[in-house]
């Protein structure tokens, strides 16, 4: 016996159970940046003065940043697309860009990073820069997870498209869904940390 | 979504073309009014309203939300509700401080 | 989920299983081990308020010069004791491991949805909960700033501290996808038949708990990853500008909240109390069920109440916070909602008690214990409306009223629960019975020394005895005419340990008895009894899957031969 839904949608949820699964992890991946955002509010609200973010940030590297995540997105779910038309080949390319713009925005981030420990500003300067890299890491390290499962799916995990592809897909789809959450949150960190 | 045709995958992709020039766009909206000296209490207004637009775009169109099952919107709303709680509550309770 | 039945090894069998029946019990095993080792350091610190300062027998040389317990020690002691009992005891035991083995058996499916999760969640479960206890061999000891972990004073204390923020963050990843497994179980995985409003309540607590632990703890992990960036590189999020310690100003950034601490910590803290009773209230509804063969008095109303509670639940923390200089309008609020969240839980209680009425009752040892379960619940739930109130709590805040009023709802509340639950689904899991004469003196000792341990509580927290005193209270004047009670509750508390020896015995010479062959020795309606072997069978639960025809409760059905009438059952 296997479990039932794991490709198939169930009828009355139209869902199969990893959709599921993912979804409501992100949930949950929305109340932890929830509790840093709410943290950042709190302490900014109740700070004395709090500095502009452009004033300390890098604003021009950020918005790349924020183009290469958002297009990103757009080649994970082309990538999806591709193993819906049954073209392997172009997943193989769009994983490929997804993961190239991955790194990108880590190189960045990591330019970022040390040019702030360079010029003596670290974490615990003050709040702003607590929440600032305690903010960015998080998403930082929410990206390198991303990575690492995709390169998985890129690489050894793709002979599941061979044996079983319907799953395989699945199995893609449910990591853009999370890779997608991944740009959803620079979306908000973006503006909040750099703009306001 | 396993039973989408080749036909709705292509149209699918359409979308997803247009809603990256979106995001794109919007991107450069947004640093450009971080640029106007409007006030507190507007610019954080107008960032979080393009940032949710640019967010809902990602979670409609990217993430299929415009065409989920009911159990996801049910899911989504509760977490949503709890965030807001999560975000509002503490500062409420910080500002309504009693102050010694 | 592969179907070839290939030669597996103990590794594969055993002990990285992916069968949720295995992986209950080793949930099981490794959360009554905690309890255990938990309750043994209640009984320690009892010592030390029993008689303060004096040598400790048997453990004091590991406790400090001479014997004597200092007082960073009692502190450590107590912060353990209720984290460990909490979130290595409690939580794993009604969830992990009631909630892996009998979920799936009660709806109807072969397995969870994410085996495999399901194993990971265990093994995280059981690697954090090492870290936490590691926390005792640092220098400086484990935490000592409370279960609850207040800066600053947590942001300040020794190395254990950051080692327990570490087993937290173990703890709060495996529950977190524990709790989606559960929840996609519920939803997708039912039998056929198995509609919403026919599953047993014992599932419906387990899915609402799910749901609680998914959306709370998230905060507090981000909350420990915060206080981890205080301790450990220097950032100032809950430390307040110019904090001088024992007269020496610190050398911090300054800037934060000790306030946003405990807002993000009560988050998860305040739905995390139903999820250590919702579960009991599930076992509880099927222990009186089966034992006054009729069915429950109000499902529907449980079953909503239960929902309600569960959303009222994350919106009420602040009652904990009373006390923090917050505003009038603020605490009307908190105080509003607290007092609207006690409605579902007397529902709930009221359908309990009012579903005896007129039953047939069987008065076994599982039966004893939800008996049993429901004036202590009563207790500790009255015993909380005075603390809910903001004018009272200022009285009673932070007194040993409020240990009495949690420890009711724990103690004689969730574990007994949790102890009936034991003690009905023992046969189901090995095939045999447990010994009744044994199961009826662990019930009856345990019932007389809870009340002993804890009863006094109040009148101590009344006179003003603050809780966290190493001594007991002693050098307080206001405390000197309840003083004696410290005594009291510390034999209780030995004699209450040693009532635990006639449930450990039993379960010992139970597993050595011999299998009774009984399916169902219980007449019990729900498909985890009717519909497989006791134990059930190695893959895939069933024979063949039940389709369900009826709702979980049907007992005394009238013209019916049987005075129970399995959910699998054709109508």
């Amino acid at each position: 016996m296997d479990i039932p839904y794991t490709v198939k949608d169930r009828p009355d949820t139209g869902l199969y159970n990893g959709k599921l699964g993912i979804w409501l992890f992100l949930a949950s991946e929305v109340m932890l940046f929830g509790g840093l955002f709410s943290a950042y509010v709190f302490l900014r609200t109740g700070a004395e003065s709090w500095p502009t973010g452009a004033d300390i940030l890098n604003v021009p590297l950020a918005t790349l940043n924020t183009l290469f995540l958002i297009t990103s997105s757009v080649t994970m779910v082309m990538s999806w697309a591709s193993l819906k038309l049954k073209e392997f080949d172009k997943f193989k390319l769009y994983t490929g860009l997804t993961l190239l713009l991955a790194t990108s925005f880590l190189v960045v981030k990591y330019f970022e990073y040390t040019a702030k420990f360079h010029h003596g500003l670290f974490p615990s300067t003050n709040s702003f820069l607590g929440i600032y890299f305690t903010l960015t890491g998080l998403h930082v390290l929410h990206i390198i997870g991303g990575m690492i499962v995709i390169f998985f799916f890129w690489m050894p995990g793709a002979k599941m498209w061979e044996s079983d592809p319907d799953r395989f897909t699945n199995r893609i789809e449910i990591v853009g869904l999370y890779w997608h959450f991944v740009d959803l949150v620079w979306i908000f960190l973006f503006p909040v940390l750099y703009l306001l | 979504m396993a039973d989408l045709t080749p036909e709705e995958i292509k149209h699918h992709v359409k979308t997803y073309v247009i809603v990256f020039v979106a995001l794109a766009f919007l991107t450069i909206v947004t640093v450009a009014i971080s640029y106007l000296d409007l006030g507190v209490g507007a610019s954080v207004a107008l960032a979080l309203v393009v940032a949710s637009v640019k967010g809902g775009l990602v979670a409609s169109y990217f993430m299929h939300l415009i065409d989920e099952k009911v159990t996801i919107y049910w899911t989504l709303i509760v977490t949503v509700a709890m965030f807001l709680i999560l975000m509002f509550l503490p500062l409420g309770n910080m500002l309504a401080q009693a102050k010694i | 989920m592969s179907t070839d039945h290939h030669k597996e090894s103990i590794w594969t069998k055993y002990i990285f299983s992916t069968d949720h029946k295995i992986i209950g019990l080793q949930y099981g095993i490794t959360s009554l081990v905690w309890l255990l080792v938990g309750f043994t350091l209640m009984m320690i610190m009892r010592y030390q308020l029993a008689y303060p300062g004096n040598p400790v027998p048997i453990v004091g040389n590991l406790l400090g010069e001479g014997g004597i317990m200092p007082s960073e020690m009692y502190n450590s002691l107590g912060a353990m004791h209720g984290t460990i009992m909490i979130f290595l005891g409690v939580v794993p035991l009604a969830f992990g491991a009631f909630g892996n083995y009998f979920l799936p058996l009660q709806i109807g499916t072969i397995d969870m949805a994410f085996p495999k999760l399901n194993a990971a969640s265990y093994w995280l479960y059981f690697v954090g909960s090492i870290v936490m206890v590691v926390g005792f061999f640092v220098p400086g000891g484990a935490a000592n700033s409370g279960w609850t972990s207040y800066p600053p004073l947590s942001v300040t204390a020794t190395m254990g501290q950051t080692v327990w923020l570490l087993g937290m963050v173990f703890l709060i990843t495996s529950s977190l996808l524990g709790s989606v497994n559960i929840l996609v179980t519920v939803i997708q995985l039912r039998a056929k038949g198995m509609t919403w409003m026919r599953l047993p309540i014992f599932v419906w607590t387990q899915f609402i708990t799910a749901f609680l632990l998914l959306l709370a703890f998230p905060p507090l992990e981000a909350a420990s990853v915060l206080q981890l960036m205080d301790r450990l590189v220097g950032t100032s999020f809950f430390m307040p500008s110019g904090l001088v310690v024992s007269g020496v100003v610190q050398n911090y950034t300054g800037g934060g909240s000790p306030l946003l601490w405990q807002h993000l910590f009560w988050f998860l803290a305040h739905p995390e109390v139903y999820v250590l009773i919702l579960p009991a209230f599930g076992i509880i509804t099927e222990v009186i069920a089966n034992n006054t063969r009729k069915p429950i008095q109000g499902y529907k109303a449980m079953v909503y109440a239960m929902v309600f509670l569960g959303f009222m639940s994350f919106i009420v923390w602040a009652h904990h916070m009373y006390i923090t200089g917050m505003g009038t309008s603020i605490g009307a609020f908190f105080q509003t909602t607290t007092m609207i969240i006690s409605i579902p839980s007397v529902v709930i209680l009221t359908t309990l008690f009012l579903s005896l009425w007129g039953g047939s009752i069987r008065f076994n040892t599982p039966m004893l214990f939800a008996l049993g379960f429901i004036p202590m619940f009563g207790i500790g739930g009255l015993t909380g409306l005075p603390l809910g109130l903001a004018a009272a709590d200022i009285h009673l805040h932070d007194t040993y009223y409020v240990i009495g009023h949690f420890h009711y709802v724990v103690a004689p509340g969730t574990i007994f629960a949790l102890f009936a639950g034991i003690y009905y689904w023992f046969p189901k899991i090995t095939g045999k019975r447990t010994n009744e004469t044994l199961g009826k003196l662990h019930f009856f000792f345990s019932f007389i020394f809870m009340n002993g341990v804890f009863m006094p509580m109040f009148v101590q927290g009344l006179a003003g005895v603050s809780r966290r005193l190493w001594d007991g209270g002693e050098i307080y004047a206001h405390a000197a005419d309840v003083l004696y009670l410290n005594e009291v509750m510390s034999i209780s508390a030995w004699l209450l340990g040693l009532a635990q020896i006639f449930f450990i015995v039993n379960l010992i010479i139970s597993l050595r008895g011999k299998k009774t062959g009984e399916m169902n020795p219980w007449g019990a309606t729900t498909i985890d009894w009717t519909d497989t072997t006791s134990p059930p069978l190695g893959h895939g639960n069933f024979e063949t899957v039940p389709t369900v025809y009826r709702g979980p409760y049907e007992y005394s059905v009238p013209g019916t031969d049987k005075d129970f009438t399995p959910q699998s059952e054709k109508g």
